[in-house]
């Protein structure tokens, strides 16, 4: 099979083969149920336990402070709705470029007599320092920022930005989904109460996340049952995925500066490039993961620029994959104040394990044809 | 050559097909794309393979694929079609009816519906574990918005008469939901004739994976939710979070292998039943739980009186059985399902529940009687209580000293 360049690992990434290998008999003979107290039962157990250990490592967390989920959107969800369910009705605050399983969530709670306050960005596509000032003397219950935006890349300073939130009396929650195995995650040292990861960005499979709380954050479940996952979370565990899940975090972090640094050099000349040919990075001011590169040709249509290089076989996104079916332009963007014009032409690069000098070569050279291939015609029909 | 611990608990969970996983592999590696990638082939294929098993589960149940909602399991389906059905509806009424004997995942999800505001009446049923249609019909008020029972028993495997409850909830206009985890593969189902408006699936039950699950949601006429989990839209807004591409690939080739193989496979799998039935059968003090006609084939929950049940079970470690549901194994409880039976705590705690399927053996079914046989009889004379009922003592009309 012709397999085009992938280079949209932001939205998802392929296996890990220790990944794989670690799976594997997870969907053969040992398949108990991790709540039956027979032997396959217990197997399955002691390989949740494990993978729930390698998980916490990861992330500097307490094994206890593991919430296994079916995924990133789930681990959201579960803390916006399971923090608000326990608190008084009050302010909920989320930027404006978070992902919709975090804004939509809070947008529910204006149901159940909360505030919504989405918190601006500045053109850089960080938290706005004066509108954030301006929340904590409103004194928000419960605040969620993400970590590292899944278009862009930038990165927010949540150890800044946690503490305050939590002396203003607030429950600090972090989407870092996009951030895990691309930069350190430390869930101490962020300060946070609560923490969303996902498998299946960093070398995992689809189908398994984890929200990482703070004991001390009163949660109710989103999904009663049997009493799995400390009560948070029941269900019949996903064994094969959660011990993959351990075994991709595990890998992951054991070789982030190594990969981060690789991946920065591979992005830096892909931007080269692409400013040459007259592309506008967005963000570019700002710290952001070493592997994300958005950006825009001016009087290019984003969406058909993307189809031009599939056909070319290079697979990249015109934005993230959630709300690749809608046709509006990125909410990120237009929040970083980039105007809808622009924000339509965007195209995402986003870099991983696999990615090679080659490929980026292979790939500026391709974008390189289709741009000029795009303004020929644009110009014919001027 | 028997392979140890014997494993009879096929419905805690089964064990996934060789022939799914070797469906799955592959969209655990080279296919590895996001579904919702709209901008690439990665996405496409797995948009395709995701489409090809919602028809593969939609057939298996006489559905139409679109009425089919990718879940991360049975437990969530039954909170999302509850909770949903529940809330969206709440204008009309605010009554829920359920059955004592319902799962965890349904029981827990009507309780915090309760702490919701929401009334809820959970039925007892009769001695043989089934709804008794004329104490349903009582139950039933103006206000009554929506009724769950569950196809097939997960203790005793025993299934409800849900044609007849469809029948009775169409006509006064109630949502009804069944809980249908224990039941592909295993009856019948056909959602074309059935009145049912919401049913929750599980793969692990039916040969497939952990982890993936569905809830099928009524066109015609038409049911509503409100969606439980909230984002980027997916599943038309009903259930957001990145579709599991394997995992749903692994559910479609399972329900396909049930559709083709139910009836053959059924028919193998009584007989071993009935032959581990046969093989108690002269025993004394040995009572089947749940109605033997109104069952499925795989199931013989029994209790075996005058034998006490955690040393039964570690008296048998050569058998992995569940000596409940294994969602509260955990606990040393007497089983809820087995106490709405009317069995006293003793006997409820005596109880083994044995769970056949697709790999299991003649051999294995022979050294289990064998073993229990042995086991029990070994157990039994150790009991001070046996040795009085075998003296011809009624142990009811006993006075114990308390202590």
């Amino acid at each position: 099979m012709f397999a085009p360049t992938y280079l949209d690992w932001n939205a998802t990434s392929p296996l890990d083969p220790a990944v794989r290998e670690a799976m594997l008999p997870w969907l053969d003979a040992c398949f108990g149920n991790a709540s039956s107290r027979h032997e396959y039962g217990r197997q399955a157990r002691a390989a949740i336990d494990e993978a729930r250990a390698r998980v916490a490592a990861a992330v500097g967390a307490h094994a206890t402070e593991v919430v296994f989920t079916s995924g990133g959107s789930e681990a959201n969800n579960l803390f916006i709705k399971g923090a608000a369910a326990c608190r008084k009705p009050g302010l909920i605050a989320v930027s404006a470029i978070e992902h919709p399983c975090v804004r939509e969530p809070a947008k529910q709670l204006r149901r159940a007599g909360w505030t919504l306050h989405e918190i601006a960005v500045d053109a850089a596509g960080r938290i706005d320092a004066q509108d954030w000032s301006e929340l904590l003397n409103a004194r928000p219950a419960i605040v969620s920022v993400m970590l590292a935006n899944n278009e862009t890349g930038v990165l927010q300073a949540i150890d800044h930005l946690a503490p305050e939130a939590g002396r203003a009396g607030a429950w600090f929650h972090t989407d870092a989904v996009q951030a895990l195995g691309k930069i350190a995650v430390d869930f101490r040292a962020l300060g946070v109460h609560g923490m969303t990861l996902s498998a299946h960005k960093i070398g995992g499979p689809l189908g398994a996340g984890a929200l990482i709380v703070d004991k001390r954050v009163e949660l109710s479940p989103l999904v009663a049952g049997g009493g799995q996952e400390r009560g948070l979370r029941s269900g019949t565990e996903n064994v094969a995925a959660i011990v993959g899940f351990g075994v991709a975090c595990e890998q992951a972090v054991a070789r982030i500066d190594t990969e981060a640094r690789r991946l920065a050099a591979l992005r830096e000349r892909l931007e080269t490039s692409l400013v040459g040919l007259g592309a506008r990075i967005f963000a570019l001011d700002a710290d952001r993961l070493p592997n994300t590169s958005f950006f825009a040709i001016e009087g290019i249509d984003g969406e058909t620029l993307v189809a031009k290089l599939d056909r070319a076989g290079f697979a990249c996104a015109s934005g993230s994959a959630c709300s690749s079916a809608n046709p509006e332009p990125s909410h990120t963007l237009l929040a970083m104040g980039v105007e809808a014009g622009l924000a339509r032409n965007a195209v995402r690069v986003s870099l991983g394990r696999d990615t090679r000098a080659e490929d980026i070569e292979r790939f500026t050279a391709g974008f390189a044809r289709q741009v000029n291939e795009l303004r020929n015609l644009t110009a014919m029909t001027v | 050559m028997l392979k140890f611990p014997i494993y009879l608990d096929y419905s805690a969970t089964t064990p996934v097909d060789p022939r799914v996983a070797e469906k799955m592999i592959p969209w655990l590696t080279e296919h590895f794309g996001n579904p919702a990638s709209r901008s690439h082939a990665y996405g496409w294929e797995a948009e395709k393979a995701v489409e090809d098993a919602r028809e593969e589960v939609a057939a298996l149940v006489g559905a139409d694929s679109r009425e089919i909602v990718w879940t991360s399991g049975a437990t969530e389906s039954n909170n999302l079609a509850i909770k949903g059905a529940a809330q969206f509806y709440k204008g009309k009424g605010k009554h829920i009816i359920t059955l004592k004997t319902e799962h965890k995942a349904v029981l827990d999800t009507v309780r915090e519906l309760e702490r919701q505001g929401f009334e809820a009446t959970y039925l007892d049923v009769q001695e043989n574990g089934l709804v008794d249609l004329d104490v349903l019909k009582t139950a039933i008020r103006p206000d009554t918005i929506v009724i769950s029972v569950m196809m097939v028993n997960n203790e005793i495997g025993v299934v409800q008469p849900i044609a007849e409850i469809g029948e009775l909830c169409r006509e006064k206009g109630i949502v009804f939901h069944v809980d249908a985890a224990q039941a592909t593969g295993k009856v019948a189902i056909d959602l074309n004739t059935l009145k049912v408006d919401l049913m929750s699936f599980s793969a692990h039950k039916t040969y497939g994976p952990k982890g993936i699950g569905a809830l099928y949601v009524r066109r015609k006429p038409r049911v509503r939710l409100e969606a439980q989990m909230h984002g980027g839209g997916h599943e038309r807004g009903l259930r957001s979070g990145t579709l599991a591409t394997h995992q749903i690939v692994g559910m479609g080739e399972a329900f396909r292998i049930a559709r083709v193989e139910m009836e053959s496979e059924m028919e193998r799998i009584r007989s071993l039943r009935d032959r581990l039935m046969d093989g108690f059968s002269d025993m004394e003090a040995v009572f089947v739980n749940g109605d033997i006609e109104h069952r499925v084939p795989h199931n013989l929950n029994i209790s075996f009186a005058y034998v006490e049940g955690e040393s039964l079970i570690m008296a048998i470690k050569d058998v992995a059985v569940s000596s409940g549901s294994a969602c509260t194994s955990a606990s040393l409880e007497p089983s809820y399902v087995l106490r709405a039976l009317g069995r006293n705590d003793e006997l409820a705690h005596s109880s083994i529940r044995f769970t056949i399927g697709r790999f299991t053996t003649v051999e294995e079914i022979d050294y289990t009687i064998d073993l229990l046989r042995k086991r029990i009889g070994k157990l039994r004379e150790l009991s001070p209580l046996w040795e009085m009922v075998q003296e011809g003592i009624d142990l009811d009309t006993v006075q114990w000293a308390a202590h």
